[in-house]
């Protein structure tokens, strides 16, 4: 393999850490509050407004069911008016971020909802308010759940980089599909292969790690 | 343990004698309905309750599960809204309060409960830390409330321990040193021993007594456990149905238990339940040489006197213990025993007049051949 190459995998692999970083990040800025909306806003709960629950659950269903090709070019307009163009690694950030923002939200609403509601109702007979209980009961009892689904994310995220190759987006996703496959250079392909599979490993690992840590629901007595 | 480092407010306002005579707690007409769907019809869950919860009480509201008992305490701290009437703790109606305001009262409030509801991700200290982190006090101020807390319930040694680490009845201490931690006036116990083994739950109550009598807090029970009431509860409400049908000083209600949901709860008490060999053979009307099967109540200092040999020895009646025994409600000793006696109707009349005479009332069950 020629240094050439080896420098395109290295450049394409800082590419995909690049744009999932970001979009990992940025995602979980919007996805976790709106998570965290959409368990406590049914009628009842904490903040009910079941009306802009059931929009949002439309439109977050909506994006979730947009196969990801599809929503980057469809979103293009918009791509260009938040990133100044539509092409390159930066604006592929911003479709990666638009599917991770729903993504994020409905795992975060399901590990909220596994928190005993009787938390919920100790934490409102101490005197707690809304917020207190959002941040000091449940975010806190569903921080392993938050933190697997975090990992979830991260390794979809990995996975639907290799998309936005379509839009110039660059990545290991890309490099595999124009070397590996369009110039049959199957060294190359093995090599991004591999390099994902080591990345989507450290990952998992290091979010089990995570989790472990933050649930002390079964420690022995 | 440390009583004297935890002051609460109603050792505070104890002094004044005319919120002394205040009830803690009163229910007037309160009646409760939730809407079971749009097309359904309503579920009334209390209806008409009229309750007093005397100042540094332990009062005991048992009913059997669906009674209502959890929406009637849940009221108390404004976490169910009453369809009408009026709540009032400590003189203020909260019924009519706000969501907002009823935080500040809430904090004068603590609550037990039976699942426990400890967060499972904060240690036992940071667990009791949790409502003054809520009421906004420093660490250094926590810290100084929550450690005599922990030696108060007994469990200095577990402070850094986590939910899961702990059985049952430390879960539960942990609970009730929560419930403490904001020097409440009220403490309200959401069925807090239903979880817990016999042994278990023993030591959980003396410990709410010894709460109830050194700290002077008021406490409000529900509970379906006759066994609670007995122990610690000093007045006690029986609900049925969402309405109290009885209520009372525990020794009363119970040694009367005139309403048929209070004797269904006593039940389980030593011979309130006949043993089979005798209801079998049992029959309703009486019959020449037939064994009259009567119930001997015993209250009180009466419990303790040998009546019935009396009832031989004087009245040269035969009788014959089948079951029972004596037993102890709120703290005064209460019998009952079922005795068989060879009397016919004139003589039996003649000595259930003088059990009566004697202060012992007694029912008649019917007669065995």
């Amino acid at each position: 393999m020629s240094a050439d190459i080896i420098y395109l995998i290295i450049r394409a692999t800082g590419q995909t850490l690049y744009m999932v970083a970001v979009a990992g990040l940025v995602g979980s800025l919007f996805g976790i509050p709106l998570g965290v909306f959409l368990a406590t806003s049914e009628k009842g709960e904490l903040f009910p407004a079941p009306r802009t629950n059931r929009v949002l659950g439309l439109i977050v269903n909506a994006t979730r069911s947009t196969p990801f090709i599809i929503l980057v070019v469809a979103i293009i307009p918009f791509t260009r008016l938040i990133a100044g163009t539509s092409i390159g690694t930066n604006a592929a950030i911003v479709p990666l971020t638009l599917a991770t923002v729903p993504f994020i939200a409905r795992l975060v609403e399901t590990s909220i909802r596994e928190v005993d509601s009787g938390l919920s109702e100790a934490a409102r007979a101490m005197g707690a308010s809304p917020m207190q209980i959002v941040f000091k009961v449940l975010l806190a009892e569903a921080r392993p759940g938050i933190a697997a689904a975090l990992t979830l994310t991260i390794v979809s995220l990995i996975g639907y980089s290799a998309m936005v190759g379509a839009v110039g987006g660059g990545g290991l996703g890309d490099l595999g599909i124009r070397y590996g496959y369009q110039r049959f250079m199957p060294d190359v392909m093995a090599v991004v292969v591999v390099v994902l599979i080591v990345l989507v490993q450290l990952v998992q690992s290091a979010g089990d790690r995570l989790a472990r840590q933050f649930d002390k629901r079964n420690r022995p007595r | 343990m440390n009583m004297m480092a935890i002051k609460t407010k109603a050792q505070a306002v104890a002094r004044d004698p005319q919120r002394d005579a205040a009830p803690m707690v009163e229910f007037r007409q309160v009646s409760k309905r939730f809407s079971a769907g749009r097309t359904s019809a309503e579920v009334v869950a209390l209806d008409g309750i009229d309750l007093t919860v005397p100042r540094g009480s332990v009062t005991g509201i048992i009913g059997r599960s669906g009674a209502g008992k959890s929406t009637l305490i849940r009221l108390v701290n404004g976490l169910e809204k009453p369809s009408s009437g009026q709540v009032h703790v400590d003189g203020t109606d909260i019924s009519a309060m706000d969501e907002k305001s009823l935080r500040s009262v809430r904090r004068e409030i603590g609550m037990i409960f039976q699942h426990f509801n400890l967060l499972s991700s904060r240690t036992a200290f940071d667990n009791i830390a949790l409502p003054l982190e809520i009421a906004g006090l420093d660490r250094r101020a926590i810290e100084s409330r929550v450690t005599p807390l922990l030696e108060l319930v007994g469990l200095s040694d577990k402070r850094d321990r986590y939910p899961s680490e702990l059985s049952g009845g430390q879960k539960q201490r942990v609970g009730i040193a929560r419930a403490l931690a904001t020097e409440p006036k009220l403490l309200l116990s959401d069925e807090a021993t239903s979880a817990l083994d016999p042994e278990t739950t023993r030591s959980i109550l003396a410990l709410l007594h010894q709460i109830n009598r050194e700290l002077g807090l008021t406490v409000l029970l529900i509970t379906h456990e006759m066994e609670v009431i007995k122990t610690i509860a000093h007045h006690v409400a029986v609900i049925d149905g969402g309405r109290i049908v009885e209520q009372g000083s525990t020794f009363d209600v119970f040694t009367a238990h005139e309403h048929p949901t209070t004797r269904a709860l006593l039940s389980g008490l030593s011979g309130m339940h006949l043993p089979e060999f005798l209801t079998s053979r049992m029959s309703e009307e009486a019959a020449p040489g037939a064994r009259a099967i009567i119930r001997v109540i015993f209250k009180g200092e009466n419990a303790t006197e040998p009546m019935l040999a009396r009832l031989g020895s004087e009245l040269g009646i035969e009788v014959n213990i089948m079951a029972g025994a004596v037993d102890e409600i709120a703290g005064r000793p209460f019998g009952l025993l079922v005795v068989s006696l060879l009397a016919d109707a004139e003589k039996l009349r003649e000595a259930r007049a003088f059990l009566l005479e004697h202060g012992l009332a007694s029912e008649v069950l019917g007669y065995v051949r």
